[in-house]
Parts: structure tokens; C-alpha cells; sequence
């Protein structure tokens, strides 16, 4: 069972690209190892997020659905 | 602008109809000389109704079987398994409707690919399996084969390339496997009839005339004797659209291993340069097994209809897969076709060159880009990510 994340950040009504620039804006702010949330509402960051992880060597642990269509994306920072 | 000497079977096209860098092939091409004059030419002769017995539907009547003539040469089928029908999505449901009802006492499940035309995704509709494809766009033969051989399938639906991103789909082991399980096949044979080897073994096929040159509104629909057909009302294209559409088939089966050859060469430039330009770009699809005149990059923190604009007042004309790029063929959301992949989607660029694209026009796209990318990724706060 792993750790709630250290970090949540809300990108509710923004539209792609600004989920992705604001995932890779904070990522530094927690520790490899920690775990971050992207609350999305953006159709495209369910396919940008994991190939931004895949882009820039983190895993993309999942999506979890929200109540009105939203998404709640997890990141593992790996380094 | 640099004008091309004439290479043999070379495409003549109406230079004034349109800017130098216009690269959206796929979207749309102005009629070359030839299917214009064709076009002009069935207008003058072929305007009657070719069902009629008067002197002037006869007429029409022997031009609209030349013509179908010359698809069936192209094809390798008879004349009479062609039918023309106004759009993609006419032919692809006619197909999917015909063969589930004539295939009922089976079931009704359409198996197709993630990838493929949005009409096929939507004629399928609910009773469907989306067999998955790989990072770059290729259905996995192995899904492939388990979906068509599953109980209730009614058919099987592949493309024959996807335009997109270009990947070629693995035809020959498509059919092997549809054929080994008693379901017919439908090949969407657009953007590679006309360029290359006729896809052989098929059941139906459907194909986009505009993809070779012809003016929008030709779609041909071809079904095999054999495959159980219930008889349905004729979709009527006008005769002139028909007859210059065979002039472009012809026309482009003429020059296909010349523009295939340049195309291939012109995005190859563009793959390889792009990624060397510009960091954090990731270019899709089968570097080589792949339509020659298409390529589509994604670039991280880049808003695709912003890229679109500035390239536009750039003097470039593409097309993008993004969701946050207007296109008026996409409803909400990414491309499909990306999101299958698992592809960046986002900053997504697609080119597609034209017959007469130069080389110069190339390389001004390629000085052009990184600056604008640059620009854009500065004005996101992107610049040092």
C-alpha cells in the first residue's frame, strides 16, 4: 500500500498543454520516490502524462476517475 | 519558389490553387491538370443519367463504365464488384451494414483496429472489438488473430495504412488470419491505393479517391462475389466525378514509384532533422515500413493550435493530431489514433507532402520550426523545463 501523495496539484480547466508544463514545473518539489496527483480534466492528459513520464525517466503509476469525468493522475518521481 | 524540372510521371498540378508550403496532402490536394481536365471533360459528356436509354444517358452510361473499368484493371477485380458512393463513411456503412445482415444467423461483432478511419470506429459501433496497437500504430498480429477467431464475428475491418502517423498494418497476416477463421475482410485501401502494390486479398475494400487526386466526393466500394450481400438502393455519384476519379487513379498508378521515391526522401529529411533541431520531440509512427508522404511529431509544452497558426503565418499549411488544435473533424479530445498509441499528443504537427512539394520548401519548413517551438514554449513558462 504505498504513501498518499506529497504533493496535489489542480489543473482543473486547463487545457493541453498546461497539465504537463504544470506536472513538470513541481515535479522537483517532492523527493524521488515521492508521489505526485494531477487533478485533469483534459481529455489529452490522460495520453500526455504517461508519455511525459516516459519522456523524462518517472512512472506513471495511474488514473484514478473522478466525479464529473475528471481524472486523478499519480507520478512517481524516480530521480 | 523553386519550380521542379518534370521527372517521368510527373504529377502537374495547378501551382496557383495554393501556397508552396501548404503540407496537408491527406487533408486535401487542388485536381492536377489532368483529373481537372478529366473533371471538365466528364462534365461536358457525362452529365445525363447513365440509367436512362436515351442517346445522351448512353453516353454517360459508356463513360461511367470506362471508368469503372479502369478501377477494376487497377484492382485486379470485375467491374461489376464497384460500386461509387458520395463519402467515406457511405462505404464504410454500407459495408459494415451489408455484411451484418447478410452474416446474422453468425452475430454482429465488427472487429477492427484502434487506429482506424473514425467512420469504420463509428459503423462498428458498440458490438465491436478495438484490437490494440502498438507504440507505433501497428495493430499486434496476435490480438488480431484472437479477435477475428472469436464466436458472433461478423467481420473484420483493417487499413491497409494509417495516415495519421503512416504506419503500414501487417495485411498479409490480417487476412491469413480472417481467412482462417471464415470472416470477411474489409481493407480501407485509401491513402495506398494509387502509391503502391493493390492490396490482393480482400473481401470489401473501400477506398477515398481524393487520397489519389480526385475530387472530393468519390469513394469506391468494392465487394467480392461471394460475400453475402443484401441488395440495397444504389448511392448515386455524379458520373463526371467517377471518370475523373479513374484519370487520377491512372495517373497516379503512373507516377507512384517517382513520388514515392521523392516523398519517402523529403520525410525522411524531416524525421531525422526535426528530432536533431528541437529537444523533447518525439516523431511517430514506422520510420520506414510507412506511407512515404507522411509524418507526424509531436513537441512537449507546445499547444498545438498555436503551432498551427504561427506555421500558418509562416507560410506552412499542416494539419495536427492535438486536442488543443482546431480542427473541425475532431470532436472533443485528442486523436485517436495518437491515444491509442500511447503517443505525446499534445504540440502534435502532421505533414503530408504533395507530388510537387520542393525540397526547398522542406528545408524552409525545418529553419523555420525551432524558433517557433522556441517562441512557444517561452511564452508557456516552458523555456527551461
Amino acid at each position: 500500500m504505498s504513501a498518499p501523495p506529497a504533493l496535489t496539484l489542480d489543473a482543473l480547466g486547463q487545457r493541453c498543454p498546461l497539465p504537463v508544463i504544470l506536472l513538470a514545473r513541481r515535479i522537483g518539489d517532492v523527493d524521488a520516490g515521492e508521489l505526485v496527483a494531477v487533478l485533469s480534466d483534459d481529455e489529452a492528459a490522460r495520453s500526455d502524462i504517461p508519455a511525459w513520464c516516459r519522456m523524462r525517466g518517472h512512472a506513471y503509476v495511474g488514473g484514478q476517475a473522478l466525479d464529473g469525468g475528471a481524472v486523478r493522475h499519480v507520478v512517481r518521481r524516480l530521480h | 519558389m523553386a519550380a521542379s524540372s518534370p521527372a517521368p510521371g510527373h504529377v502537374e498540378p495547378d501551382r496557383a490553387a495554393r501556397r508552396p508550403g501548404y503540407l496537408d496532402a491527406v487533408g486535401a490536394r487542388p485536381l492536377s491538370v489532368t483529373a481537372r481536365n478529366a473533371l471538365a471533360a466528364g462534365f461536358s459528356e457525362g452529365w445525363a443519367d447513365p440509367d436512362r436509354g436515351h442517346h445522351e444517358g448512353r453516353r454517360a452510361r459508356l463513360l461511367l463504365d470506362a471508368a469503372r473499368q479502369a478501377y477494376a484493371d487497377v484492382l485486379g477485380c470485375h467491374p461489376d464488384e464497384l460500386r461509387f458512393v458520395p463519402s467515406r463513411g457511405d462505404a464504410v456503412r454500407a459495408a459494415v451494414d451489408g455484411v451484418r445482415a447478410g452474416r446474422r444467423r453468425v452475430g454482429a461483432t465488427v472487429v477492427h483496429s484502434a487506429v482506424e478511419h473514425s467512420s469504420v470506429i463509428s459503423a462498428a459501433g458498440r458490438d465491436a472489438t478495438s484490437v490494440t496497437v502498438d507504440a507505433m500504430g501497428r495493430v499486434d498480429p496476435g490480438a488480431w488473430r484472437a479477435g477475428v477467431a472469436q464466436p458472433g464475428v461478423a467481420l473484420a475491418a483493417l487499413q491497409a495504412a494509417n495516415a495519421e502517423v503512416g504506419t503500414r498494418q501487417p495485411l498479409t497476416a490480417a487476412v491469413e488470419a480472417a481467412r482462417a477463421a471464415g470472416v470477411p475482410l474489409l481493407v480501407d485501401a485509401s491513402h495506398t491505393l494509387g502509391s503502391g502494390p493493390v492490396p490482393d486479398r480482400w473481401d470489401l475494400l473501400v477506398a477515398d479517391a481524393q487520397t489519389w487526386g480526385a475530387p472530393g466526393g468519390v469513394n469506391v466500394l468494392g465487394i467480392r462475389r461471394g460475400v453475402r450481400w443484401p441488395e440495397q438502393p444504389a448511392c448515386r455519384v455524379p458520373v463526371p466525378l467517377i471518370v475523373a476519379s479513374a484519370a487520377a487513379l491512372e495517373e497516379s498508378v503512373a507516377s507512384a514509384s517517382a513520388r514515392a521515391a521523392r516523398a519517402t526522401r523529403q520525410i525522411e529529411r524531416i524525421r531525422a532533422e526535426v528530432p536533431r533541431r528541437i529537444a523533447d520531440v518525439a516523431v511517430l509512427g514506422d520510420p520506414v515500413d510507412r506511407l512515404p508522404h507522411v509524418v507526424t511529431f509531436s513537441c512537449l509544452y507546445v499547444d498545438g493550435e498555436a503551432l498551427v497558426t504561427a506555421l500558418d503565418r509562416a507560410g506552412f499549411g499542416v494539419a495536427s493530431g492535438s486536442a488543443c488544435a482546431t480542427d473541425e473533424v475532431r470532436a472533443a479530445g485528442p486523436s485517436h489514433v495518437l491515444a491509442a498509441m500511447g503517443a505525446l499528443t499534445h504540440g502534435n504537427i502532421r505533414l503530408s507532402v504533395l507530388p510537387d512539394t520542393t525540397d526547398d520548401t522542406i528545408e524552409s519548413f525545418l529553419a523555420a520550426l525551432p524558433p517557433i517551438v522556441a517562441e512557444l514554449r517561452a511564452r508557456a513558462g516552458a523555456g527551461s523545463l
